[in-house]
């Protein structure tokens, strides 16, 4: 290009001179109606305060958050591949069956034909691509809408399912690793390690990045705000820490370990020791910070907010868009088998309810209450975890106060339709901006 | 005003979808450091004649030299590579990207796997400045917070960016009030100066005539006529649109009866 620079250049909006700066922006980008993940933030903080009111001294304790942990692993795992089929503005109802589909794989190979669990984890993963191959290529080559693919597969799958487990058939895992998943704890030590490197790791990158900018005159946050947010984290992710680092085990006699509990130095019995972050936390951070990398940091990722923004745009821009459609389904029926063989570990058995039931409309609810977008284009993983939170402490906390089960449909529908007008809101408020 | 030799021309080239035939035996030469207006009639082929410069719909025959030199265009990359860029009507820009992000789309620069912002960011910025573009408030700012000119002001960077030399602006004014009208009118114009081909599509006269250096006009797939625009006046332009003839210049009557 030779067309003569002149010496104007365009001045930064950008540059944020500290933390005040930084929340005026941010309600700024709220205004327009990029709202994010603030009303989960918002929610999860209010239904927390709400329960611990209402059942404090059940709801609020170290056991029970190790149990709602325990119950929003799968949905958050199922959510966060959600979320890649939900940026391009489609939709796969067959997740839940996919990841029981998978689970089925994972024990029948396993238990049934005594594979060895590399091999039998190895089936259930590729099933899962397998899956997300098919209804890719009848998406984005046949052109079908995925709303009418994927309620297919949703009821094959389902059939599928109860074919490779045989009817009213239980299969159960015996597998100690496969167990531990979302049986085990991490030893005490270990959740402070993982603490720091998480800490460290962040404040180290984002450093990087804004002395990087800095280095070369572009428009950075403030160091200020970079301590405010490393702070944060710090301190959010240690009490979850330490919370879990709590002994939660209510006295029961039985099993290997035994420590004394109760009054001082009063024993009451063998128990075991309960107590450290879950090995399921590991698997959803490490797949966080995984495809959060990959939708925010390459340009694969980047082509995938462009099919979901403007697929022509995309196209015409030279992005092949169904090869990203069909990756996108992979990833999504891939996250899919991680959450079954979860699913499958955390209730030590696949029978055909797995992954049945309401798994997919929590899984959903979770990456849109997050705040990702049902129309395509905006969205994040980190939504699926903040979203899946949300989800999970209504499930968890709900039977608490009320044995209705009808009230928690109503309540859980209810909330995804708040989640889902927030972001039909919100889209109005950014295309009238 | 330039080089003689045209850096882009078409000969005699023919498109057909299905039984219609869109294109019949079109030319066209266009030169570095001109305005070259399309104009032509709604269902002229201006738009088709476009996709086929740009390798959307390649054309079914015909010779389409480059640089003098003859080309197969099969693909929009391979006509990107040869430094041509198009500016769709609708401007295909990502609402949900910001500004760098839509400059840089399906082309991004990477370091490794890793996108390379810091780079693109700059490019970008050098870009906008080179074209003196002043309205925009941040580069950083979603698409979706951008005015109609400011959005026809990014899509055009993002043709320039690319060290094109050959750029199609499809109705770059259509959607645009006085003001906005008038800044990418002079950033049309800034580009010809600055020595790139330029080709305009517009059904709005006063912008053909203010803006241009040559008028190709296109009349039911035909090549009507391509004049130096200081040869015609508003009127001509309109009776070679309407009627594909104008006084000495245009088709053979049997042609336009054709």
């Amino acid at each position: 290009m030779s067309i003569q620079t002149t010496d104007t250049d365009i001045p930064e909006a950008g540059d944020t001179a500290g933390i005040g700066q930084a929340l005026r922006d941010y309600w700024g980008r709220v205004k327009g109606g990029e709202v994010g993940s603030m009303p989960a933030v918002l929610g999860l903080i209010a239904l927390v305060v709400l329960f611990s009111v209402l059942q404090g001294n059940i709801f609020f304790t170290a056991l029970n958050f190790a149990n709602l942990l325990n119950q929003g692993t799968a949905i958050i795992v199922l959510a966060m591949g959600l979320v890649f089929v939900l940026l391009l503005g489609e939709i796969d109802l067959s997740a839940g069956f996919a990841a029981g589909t998978c689970a089925a794989v994972l024990g029948v190979t396993l238990t049934n034909q005594g594979w060895p669990w590399p091999l039998a984890l190895a089936a259930a993963l590729a099933t899962g691509l397998v899956i997300g191959l098919v209804l890719g290529v009848l998406v984005a080559r046949l052109g079908i809408p995925s709303f009418v693919v994927t309620l297919a597969a949703f009821l094959g799958l389902q059939g599928v399912m109860l074919l490779i487990i045989g009817e009213g058939g239980t299969i159960p895992i015996q597998n100690e690793f496969l167990l531990a998943i979302m049986n085990n704890n991490m030893p005490v030590w270990a959740g402070w390690l993982l603490w720091l490197v998480i800490v460290l790791g962040y404040a180290g990158t984002s450093m990087r990045a804004i002395q990087n900018r800095r280095k070369f005159g572009l428009a950075s946050s403030a160091t200020s705000v970079w301590a405010a947010k490393v702070g944060a984290l710090a301190v959010l992710l240690g009490i979850g820490v330490y919370v879990l680092n709590m002994e939660r085990q209510i006295v029961r006699v039985g099993r290997e370990a035994c420590v004394v509990v109760g009054p001082p130095n009063e024993p009451v019995g063998c128990v075991p020791v309960i107590q450290g972050v879950p090995w399921a936390v590991l698997v959803v951070l490490v797949l966080l910070v995984v495809l959060t990398f990959v939708l925010g940091r390459t340009s694969y990722g980047r082509h995938i907010y462009a099919v979901g923004g403007n697929t022509e745009a995309a196209r015409r821009a030279g992005i092949g868009v169904s090869g990203i459609k069909i990756s996108c389904f992979m990833v999504c029926s891939f996250m899919a088998a991680i959450a079954g063989v979860l699913l499958a570990s955390r209730d030590n058995s696949v029978s055909p309810t797995t992954g049945g039931a309401q798994t997919l409309l929590f899984a959903v609810g979770a990456a849109v209450i997050g705040g990702t977008s049902l129309f395509g284009g905006r969205g994040r993983v980190i939504d699926a975890v903040i979203g899946g939170l949300v989800v999970a402490v209504i499930a968890n906390g709900l039977p608490l106060v009320t044995q209705q089960s009808g009230i928690q449909y109503v309540v859980t529908g209810g909330v995804l339709l708040v989640a889902a007008s927030v972001d039909a809101i919100s889209r109005k408020r950014t295309s009238a901006g | 005003m330039s080089s003689t030799a045209p850096i882009l021309e078409l000969r005699g080239v023919n498109k057909s979808f299905g039984p219609v035939q869109v294109l019949k035996d079109v030319d066209l030469s266009v030169y570095s450091g001109q305005v070259t207006a399309l104009v032509g009639d709604n269902g002229a082929g201006k738009s088709t004649l476009v996709k086929g410069v740009a390798g959307i719909y390649p054309f079914d025959s015909g010779e389409y030299l480059f640089d003098g030199k003859p080309v197969h265009i099969s693909e929009p990359r391979a006509a990107n590579a040869l430094g041509i860029e198009v500016v769709y009507q609708d401007l295909a820009l990502c609402d949900n990207l910001d500004v760098v992000h839509n400059l840089f789309l399906g082309r991004e620069q990477s370091k490794g796997v890793i996108l390379d912002e810091i780079t693109m960011e700059r490019r970008a910025k050098e870009t906008l400045a080179g074209l003196s573009v002043r309205t925009l408030k941040s580069v950083r700012q979603q698409v979706s917070s951008l005015s109609g000119g400011q959005r026809q002001t990014v899509a055009i960077a993002r043709a320039v960016l690319w060290n094109s030399k050959v750029v199609i602006l499809d109705e770059p004014t259509a959607a645009l009030g006085v003001a906005q009208t008038e800044q990418v009118l002079n950033l049309v114009r800034r580009l010809a100066d600055s020595g790139l081909a330029v080709i305009i599509i517009s059904h709005n006269m006063n912008d053909v005539m203010r803006v241009s250096d040559q008028v190709a006009c296109l009349y039911l797939g035909n090549m009507a006529a391509q004049v130096r625009s200081d040869q015609l006046n508003h009127s001509q332009i309109v009776e070679l649109i309407t009627t594909g003839r104008s006084g000495e210049l245009g088709l053979h009557p049997e042609t336009v009866a054709g």
